[in-house]
């Protein structure tokens, strides 16, 4: 009840907070998170719009206090200084206590629950699950494998280096650019479950909000819900070695009916021979061990 | 024993050893405290070089000046430089000058221990740096090139350059914990007559938890240091998943140290703060036990908060909850700190000479370190921020606006304590303008760029973040070049200042608790040949 009616007070709270990030983000500087795509960067930008917030008041009343003082509790304005050490009247204490419970309610009350709220959404990944995609980062490429349509590809940046070089004009895409995107469905509940094949990388696009680690040996998983259709652009963000700054991630977010094309573009055309369809039988049983083996995993996490 | 004793009976006065043996066999602690600053300030000027080469690259999209690999050894040499370089040295400086004075003791409690632990730090900086210059012969690969936080596997695949990081690294941690010992044994046992724990200067009192955390942090980092150097060279997994190991494990390790680290870097500063709040405020430390007992709760927190450093690694539903409410409720001791400085200057008699406005300069910049890292600490929000320019910004806001800044807000207080002359006041109130507004040129721009999606460790980035990063490359040089008014003015008011010798009391406001200003300035080689008493 209580949290059902926290719930909507600050997706109300968040809608005028909201408002006002998104009239930001329209200038030509970028000042906040990207306009968001999915239920969790939604909730994300509503967050930390009100933390922000929050936190830009208490500075600003703090600095107004010290301000105040700096102008009036000046020698040279003749001011008798206090010798004060400590609260001594029952008044004083009071104000004492006041900025530690303030402090209190903010971080377990006004941040503390939504925080809560935000990060058990996120966190449940299995729960609806319509879909799966693997992510393995390498050095310095994507690799996507959609274990129940038996696509798999990778993915790596198409900027020329002639462009990272300056010897010619930079595209409009510079570095969030690749030969091969990620095509996802649109409003559907897709569990990405991120592994590395050698260093530790993070597969992260801004409008999703959904970052994690992908680790060598190891299943983390994210989901994403995409709302709108559309090209969305990140990139690593976990040091991999030289190549880091050039692995950019890309997601074509597309409408059921243009994915289900798009898969059947993408399915391997009718073996021509028995041997060749026995080696794809077992190539493709050999990968859905893997993906089950990795869920086994992720589900002892 | 009894001969050797009777034969130098009385020797206190010999003077002590000139030339090169003076800080070669120092034993000191202002000698030794010297040498520490000195060594933290050219510490302070390589990491700055550093990082300008990479502010350079990075003023506009697309590689101009270097490649990806040496970018990354420059950010990764920088941040171990400017931790273990300059803050840690700096801090320990100031302690070496100032403990013994604040609390009526003649030197430190163990001299020969204080000379070793310096004389490693030479011999790690080396090492630290070498690599650089064995590249430019062909030897090697060059530096660190996998962050300062030395991840594996990315660490595992490294050059030699990283074999040459773990060494400085455990000698850096040697120092810094035979420097501990020495501050704990001096403060247990070498104060006056009459000084009582609860009548220690605060800096003594930060000090002690800043060397008690070090006690406990150091050896961790050293166990995990060496467990990637078992794994690259003599066959062990312990960070490899492929052997059974993993690479999260030193995540886990490196944090536990890597947390209470930033309070070491913080807590000395916490010292200062009050002390020179109070001196120009004309009235007594506000709140002396609240500080006291808030800095042994952020010491104690510190020690179980490290998994908010890399929350997106993939941790279970509770242990992310626990990791945001714990990290949270640091804010809680903070803030009584701040009310305590806030209180420490409200209805004083204030005037504003170099070491307050650095002072009253400092809180503000540290309450945006502070308050955006209470944003930070939600893991929803940090799944946006983790990796990106919004952490880089908030922790500059910590470690050198709360660190180095702090640092030089103690400086500017005691250094005329020290040498006796007066720095040039005008030079040191240029230098606090213009750091203040670079230093935020640089960083505000961060905090945007960060929240638009630009990932840290990037030597390239796409055009939308242009703007802003040429803007932070302007703010970076302006904030590299008034650090060289800080270095002309010290070096001005060692050798001579303005010519005006000050008194002992320096300022006009200074009653503190410490003892260093009955002392005269500049104070005799041996602080205090007779024991001060304390009523």
């Amino acid at each position: 009840m209580v949290g059902n009616l926290c719930k909507k007070l600050f997706n109300l709270l968040g809608v005028v907070f909201f408002s006002i990030g998104s009239t930001v983000a329209y200038a030509e500087y970028k000042f906040n998170f990207p306009e968001p795509a999915t239920p969790i960067a939604r909730d994300t930008l509503l967050v930390h719009n009100l933390f922000s917030i929050i936190c830009i008041v208490i500075f600003l009343v703090v600095l107004a206090i010290m301000i105040y003082s700096l102008i009036t509790h000046r020698k040279d304005k003749g001011f008798k200084a206090s010798t004060a050490t400590g609260p001594s009247t029952k008044v004083q204490v009071f104000w004492t206590l006041v900025p530690f419970m303030i402090l209190l309610y903010l971080d377990f009350i006004l941040i503390g629950i939504p925080a809560w709220h935000a990060i058990a959404m996120m966190e449940d990944t299995k729960t609806d699950a319509q879909m799966v995609v693997k992510v393995t980062g390498s050095q310095w490429k994507w690799q996507y494998d959609y274990p129940e349509e038996g696509i798999s590809f990778v993915s790596t940046l198409t900027t020329p280096a002639s462009q990272i070089d300056n010897s010619v004009p930079k595209g409009e895409h510079y570095l969030l650019e690749v030969d091969n995107p990620l095509v996802l469905p649109i409003n559907k509940k897709i569990r990405m479950l991120m592994t590395s094949s050698d260093v530790i990388h993070e597969w992260w696009v801004p409008a999703f909000a959904s970052k994690r680690n992908a680790i060598p040996g190891f299943i983390r998983e994210i989901w994403v819900t995409i709302e709108k259709p559309g090209t969305y652009r990140g990139q690593c963000t976990e040091l991999c070695g030289k190549g880091h700054g050039y692995m950019p991630v890309v997601v074509e977010a597309v409408t059921q009916e243009q994915y289900d094309e798009w898969v059947a573009s993408k399915k391997p055309p009718v073996p021509p021979s028995v041997e060749v369809s026995e080696a794809g039988e077992g190539l493709n049983s050999q990968a859905k061990v893997q993906v089950a083996g990795a869920m086994s995993v992720a589900g002892a996490n | 024993m009894s001969t050797a004793t009777a034969a130098h009976d009385g020797h206190d006065d010999h003077g002590h050893p000139t030339g090169i043996g003076r800080w070669l066999f120092a034993t000191n602690h202002k000698d030794i405290g010297t040498m520490y600053l000195i060594f933290a300030l050219a510490m302070f000027f390589l990491g700055g070089i550093m990082i300008m080469l990479v502010r350079a690259e990075l003023f506009q999209p697309g590689l101009q000046i270097m490649e990806p690999e040496l970018f990354n050894q420059l950010i990764s040499v920088h941040a171990l430089v400017m931790i273990f370089g300059a803050l840690m040295p700096a801090a320990v400086g100031m302690a070496n000058w100032l403990i013994p004075m604040q609390i009526g003791a003649p030197d430190m409690a163990l001299p020969r221990l204080n000379n070793f632990s310096f004389w490693i730090l030479v011999p790690a900086a080396i090492l630290l740096t070498m690599p650089f210059t064995l590249a430019m012969f062909n030897i090697g690969d060059g530096a660190i090139a996998a962050g300062w936080t030395f991840l594996p596997p990315l660490s595992t695949q490294g050059g030699m350059g990283m074999d040459f990081a773990i060494f400085a690294v455990h000698l850096l941690g040697i120092s810094s914990v035979l420097g501990s010992i020495n501050v704990i044994v001096t403060i247990l046992n070498m104060r006056a007559p009459g000084m009582t724990m609860m009548k220690l200067p605060l800096f003594c009192w930060s000090w002690l938890v800043t060397a008690v955390l070090l006690i406990l942090a150091i050896p961790v980092l050293a166990g995990a240091v060496t467990m990637l150097l078992t794994d690259r060279h003599f066959g062990t997994h312990f960070f490899n998943a492929a052997g059974g190991g993993d690479p999260i494990l030193f995540q886990h390790i490196f944090w536990f140290f890597g947390h209470p680290e930033v309070y070491i870097l913080l807590l000395p500063i916490w010292g200062f703060i009050p002390t020179i709040l109070s001196t120009f405020a004309r009235k007594p430390v506000f709140g002396y036990k609240a500080q006291v007992y808030s800095f042994w709760a952020i010491g104690g927190m510190s020690l179980i908060v490290w998994a908010h450093h890399f929350l997106t690694a993939g941790m279970p539903l509770a242990a992310l909850l626990y990791f945001m409410y714990i990290t949270m409720a640091i804010s809680l001791p903070l803030a009584v700190l701040f009310y305590c400085w806030i209180a420490g200057i409200w209805r004083g008699a204030m005037s504003f000479e170099a070491p307050m406005l650095f002072a009253v300069g400092w809180i503000i910049m540290f309450g945006i370190g502070g308050l955006t890292g209470l944003v930070l600490a939600d893991a929803a929000a940090d799944a946006q921020y983790h990796g990106t320019y919004f952490v880089v910004a908030h922790f500059h806001y910590t470690i050198f606006a709360g660190g180095i800044f702090g640092i030089m807000t103690g400086i500017y207080y005691w250094l005329p304590k020290f040498t006796g002359n007066m720095y040039s006041a005008s030079l040191a109130k240029w230098h606090f303008w213009v750091t203040m507004i670079a230093f935020n040129l640089t960083f505000i721009p961060q905090f945007f760029v960060g929240l638009a999606g630009m990932p840290r460790r990037v030597p390239d980035y796409a055009l939308q973040f242009a703007e802003f990063n040429m803007i932070s490359t302007v703010g970076a040089f302006a904030l590299g070049a008034a650090q060289l008014l800080f270095l002309y003015n010290v070096i001005a008011c060692v050798r001579g200042g303005i010519g005006v010798k000050v008194s002992d009391k320096v300022w006009d406001g200074a009653d503190v608790e410490g003892l260093e200003f009955t002392l005269p300035s500049p104070p005799p080689f041996h602080s205090f040949t007779v024991q001060p008493i304390v009523k």
